[in-house]
């Protein structure tokens, strides 16, 4: 309860006298119990042609964020055809209805908007964000871009040649090798998992029209998608606004979607090495293949994450950054996707201590196996759960977690119940998926660096078995 | 001018990168899924200017005024405090400016400043080492600080009923830092912020471009003629000494400036303000600084390889200071050139000549000059001199004739729109505390939103192409031109 106010202004006088003293800093003050977790409330609607739409009113700031998100990813790309879904997200600003590629930007552009088109693994998604009251004249741009892209030809080999230079670029990038390198070696050719979301150049170079018009048919349908708008307004004067644009939007084809094989983890420990003359640091990937979104250990499995390398504080940061001084930061994560996205490990470490750095990443791998004491159990279940308020605070904020509750099938409690699911994680379930999870002896290990410099010492460390790969092996021929 | 973050930590579990606009590969997202939140933030600066030089707004006229309300009081000790209300989600930030960045660097001391920024969370007279992010995560805290040329900022982010323990934390190393500062603990993040250097300079692609754009801006004497993150043999040299000489010299109340925002009761807070920042002592003033002339008086060139596939070209001018005559209309000629796919260089260069993979150009204001950089990629096949002949010529047309009046509107609508985007977050980097803050440095008024906004609606067609002339002269200019290294 607040102070009376004649109690308080009573207090700010003295507030000079009270300067004067000493606070007794011998103890931190303590938090008190955390303010209940308000909600932002979902609105669940229907447009007349069935397209479902969550509504959350936010009056913080007068801006609307209106997100088209369709159930079909990058996972869904067809074998010989990965990275269709990207380039057919990315042409849907390149012409749509009667507009030219130009003419969308210019208007989206002149109305102080964002809109994007990407897709990720498991869903693709048009994004609009505007100042709310220029939505009703953003919308039917977004419709169009949503609902009516065209594909010309000439946008077509424009983005073809944007993203074979992009992939050239990505040669240079140490990270990026790393990251593309990791998801080859886990997943191999075979899997949708082991080639990056963009595709290749061999695939960039191959795709056509009818390549990307197929896949924006099975995947942009009613059925198959759901609309968010968070902003400024209420349900009442924005579902007309959303009615009039996505209202009579009809089903074209379907397709039966991908089926991803199932990917099984490394049998013993494998070292991949990528040679990056001269580079002062080395990129270092470590880890396995590691769970589906939908596990049931989910909760458990972000509370051992951010012991071992999801927080500040977490092993490995506080190993390879505060106690080594190897890296400016190392940490872990899992990639959760509808199917087994990879956990990893990851630090850029300075050359020299390359080897160093590999045996203190092995050794948190292995501690994080034992049981963990309870205050740093305690710690890492209140940095999650306590902050999770903030993950509500802006427009894009909110839809990302509509977005995250729709692609995943997340329960209707899920939010509500966020908290309380993380706080009753124990140690015993943190070790349990440590173990189950982490398996430190079944592991890809990829190292992106000066070959010359690091070769030896790594192989003095006999880690395992050791492969050396081009940068042709990981991202193909040069394009 | 580029900030260095202190600390890097944990990829949140589901990154959704940024999208780029209208240039994939700028930051090249896409492909990395595994990233370090110093290179997101990398990426996200790159994204800012981006946006910036794209800022925006329209045939509907612009929506409510932007109001930020605050209170401010000034503690004996010299400390100016802003305080600001906004109840939407349960969580405080508390942000501390202090008014001392690279600029204030001695000679053979570069990149002291940020080592400095890395030594404030190593614990202070009644916070052991570690415990200040230990404590701070057990009560669901964040925290981070950055360094640029004329400021170094910190932020911690707590639950709304853990203000105190924030508080407590800041005000401590602001009174106690020294008590339990020791020459290892210096040596422990100079190694840190050497593998800083190595991953956001050395080993990034084109990292060293930036840094060789500053020293051939600025005369050897001024302060932006060295990178923030400074050079590897100024940080070994770095001792314990200067950081107690810095101390003293920088981190008084009276040099510094706190916002607290969120969800507070300013009288409350104020109270306890007042008790953990009431026994911080206070300061001299630190001196005058006395800055070098800087001017270009003719082209000045220079190639540097790289370990790139492509090459790049920078184009860099000295240009107005923040907020003074030239900077706003300097935004939006960064727009009319290179913001989006209908400006004048990415329509040629990218769109219809297909020469280029991108094209930035952006005024990176800052408080003692500031530059501007045009920055373009030619594509395989395609040469610098190629690029550069187009950039010069779109360069010559703005100069020679002003912009249409949709060209300018576009761009100001795109700037009327991040003021409001701006809003969204209260705490961490860019959000409502950090602006409230950086207007309250910079101007000395913390809610400067509207007249920040008023410098570009007042500006005409003829004020940008007139920005071009006296800004952007073709025959005093700095072009750097990155090579890919040829290896056997």
């Amino acid at each position: 309860m607040r102070m009376p106010f004649i109690v308080l202004v009573a207090a700010l006088s003295s507030g000079v006298l009270a300067a004067q003293q000493a606070p007794d800093r011998s103890h931190p003050p303590q938090p008190g119990p955390p303010a209940p977790l308000r909600l932002p409330s979902i609105q669940k609607q229907k447009l007349s042609n069935g397209l479902p739409v969550w509504i959350v009113d936010d009056h913080k700031v007068p801006v609307a964020q209106v997100n088209l998100v369709v159930f079909s990813g990058t996972a869904n790309d067809p074998p010989g055809k990965y990275g269709v879904a990207s380039f057919a997200a990315a042409m849907l600003e390149e012409g749509a209805g009667s507009r030219s590629a130009l003419e969308i930007a210019d208007a989206v552009d002149f109305l102080g908007a964002d809109v994007g088109a990407t897709s990720t693994s498991d869903a693709s998604a048009v994004r609009l964000h505007v100042p709310v009251a220029r939505l009703a004249d953003a919308l039917p741009i977004m419709g169009d871009v949503a609902l009516r892209p065209t594909f010309p030809r000439d946008e077509l080999d424009r983005q073809r040649q944007q993203r074979l230079t992009s992939l050239l670029q990505g040669r240079d990038d140490p990270p990026t090798i790393a990251a593309v390198a990791f998801s080859r070696v886990l997943y191999g050719k075979g899997h949708r998992y082991g080639t990056a979301q963009m595709g290749t150049a061999e695939t960039i170079k191959t795709f056509t029209s009818d390549d990307l018009r197929s896949f924006y048919a099975a995947a942009f349908r009613p059925e198959n998608a759901t609309l968010l708008a968070v902003g400024d307004f209420n349900a009442a004067t924005v579902v007309p606004l959303l009615e009039k644009t996505f209202g009579s939007w009809k089903a074209a084809a379907s397709a039966a979607p991908e089926k991803l094989p199932p990917a099984e983890p490394p049998a013993r420990r494998q070292i991949y090495l990528i040679d990056k003359p001269g580079a002062p640091q080395s990129q270092i990937r470590i880890g396995s293949i590691g769970v589906p979104r939908s596990t049931p250990d989910y909760f458990p499995i972000i509370v051992m994450n951010t012991i071992l390398g999801g927080s500040f504080t977490s092993r490995l940061n506080n190993n390879l950054r505060e106690v080594h001084g190897y890296a400016y930061g190392a940490s872990s994560g899992f990639d959760m996707r509808l199917g087994s996205g990879p956990f990893f490990a990851a630090a850029g470490v300075q050359t020299d201590k390359t080897a160093e750095a590999l045996t203190e990443f092995f050794n948190e791998l292995n501690a994080i196996l034992k049981p963990v004491p309870a205050e740093e159990l305690a710690r890492a279940k209140n940095y999650v759960s306590l902050r999770y308020p903030s993950s509500f605070e802006s427009t894009g904020d909110i839809s990302r977690r509509l977005e995250d509750a729709l692609v995943y099938h997340l329960p209707d409690d899920y939010f509500a119940k966020y908290v309380q699911n993380i706080q009753a994680v124990s140690a015993a379930d943190v070790q349990r998926v440590a173990q189950k999870y982490v398996q430190p002896d079944r592991v890809a290990v990829v190292v992106v660096g000066d070959l010359k410099a690091i070769e030896p010492r790594i192989r003095a460390l006999n880690l395992g078995t050791i492969t050396t790969l081009s940068i042709d092996d990981v991202f193909g021929p040069k394009p | 001018m580029t900030p260095t973050n202190g600390r890097a930590s944990a990829t949140p579990l589901f990154h959704h990168a940024p999208k780029p606009r209208h240039n994939p590969t700028f930051c090249f997202v896409s492909l990395a899924f595994v990233v370090l939140k110093s290179t997101v933030m990398k990426c996200a600066a790159a994204l800012v200017l981006v946006a910036l030089a794209y800022p925006a707004a329209a045939q509907t006229p612009a929506a409510r005024a932007i109001q930020l309300p605050y209170s401010e009081f000034t503690l004996p000790n010299g400390l100016r405090v802003i305080l600001h209300e906004d109840h939407s989600v349960p969580m405080v930030t508390v942000n501390m400016w202090y008014h001392v960045g690279s600029a204030r660097e001695k000679e053979k001391r570069t990149g002291f400043a940020h080592l400095f920024e890395h030594l404030m969370f190593m614990g202070s007279g009644h916070v052991k080492p570690g415990e200040f992010d230990e404590w701070l995560e057990a009560a669901g805290g964040d925290n981070n600080g950055s360094t640029e040329n004329d400021r170094t900022n910190y932020w911690i982010n707590v639950p709304s009923t853990s203000l105190e323990l924030a508080l407590f934390l800041e005000s401590d190393r602001m009174g106690y830092l020294l008590d339990t500062m020791t020459p290892k603990t210096v040596d422990a993040q100079r190694d840190v912020v050497k593998n800083e250097r190595r991953q956001s300079v050395e080993n990034r692609p084109y990292g060293t471009a930036e840094v060789v754009i500053g020293e051939m801006l600025y005369p050897a004497a001024h302060p932006y003629h060295w990178p923030v993150i400074g050079y590897m043999d100024d940080l070994t040299a770095a001792s314990y000494d200067d950081v107690v000489g810095f101390f003293k010299k920088y981190y008084a109340p009276s040099n510094a400036s706190l916002v607290v925002a969120g969800d507070l009761q300013p009288a409350d807070a104020r109270k306890v303000i007042e008790k953990w920042f009431g026994d911080v002592k206070a300061g001299p003033a630190p001196e005058p600084m006395t800055i070098p002339g800087a001017s270009l008086t003719g082209v000045q060139k220079k190639t540097i390889t790289d370990r790139v596939q492509l090459p790049r070209v920078y184009l860099a001018w000295l240009t107005p200071r923040h907020f003074e005559p030239g900077d706003a209309a300097l935004d939006i000629v960064a727009d009319v050139l290179a913001g989006g796919k209908n400006s004048r260089l990415y329509k040629r260069l990218v769109y219809d000549m297909q020469i280029a993979q991108d094209v930035n150009a952006f005024q990176a204001s800052a408080q003692l000059s500031s530059s501007f950089q045009i920055v373009a990629t030619p594509r395989p096949g395609h040469t610098v001199a190629d690029v550069q002949k187009v950039i010069d010529e779109e360069i010559q047309k703005l100069q020679r004739e002003a912009p249409s009046a949709h060209e300018l509107e576009r761009a100001v609508n795109q700037i009327e729109s991040s003021f409001y985007n701006r809003m969204e977050r209260v705490g961490g980097f860019g959000g409502v505390a950090d602006q409230l803050n950086a207007y309250f440095t910079y101007t000395g008024d913390p809610d400067w939103f509207n007249e920040d906004l008023a410098r570009y609606r007042a500006l005409s067609p003829n004020d940008v192409s007139a920005a071009a002339v006296q800004f952007l002269p073709l025959g005093a200019r700095v072009e750097l031109t990155v090579e890919p290294e040829k290896r056997p």
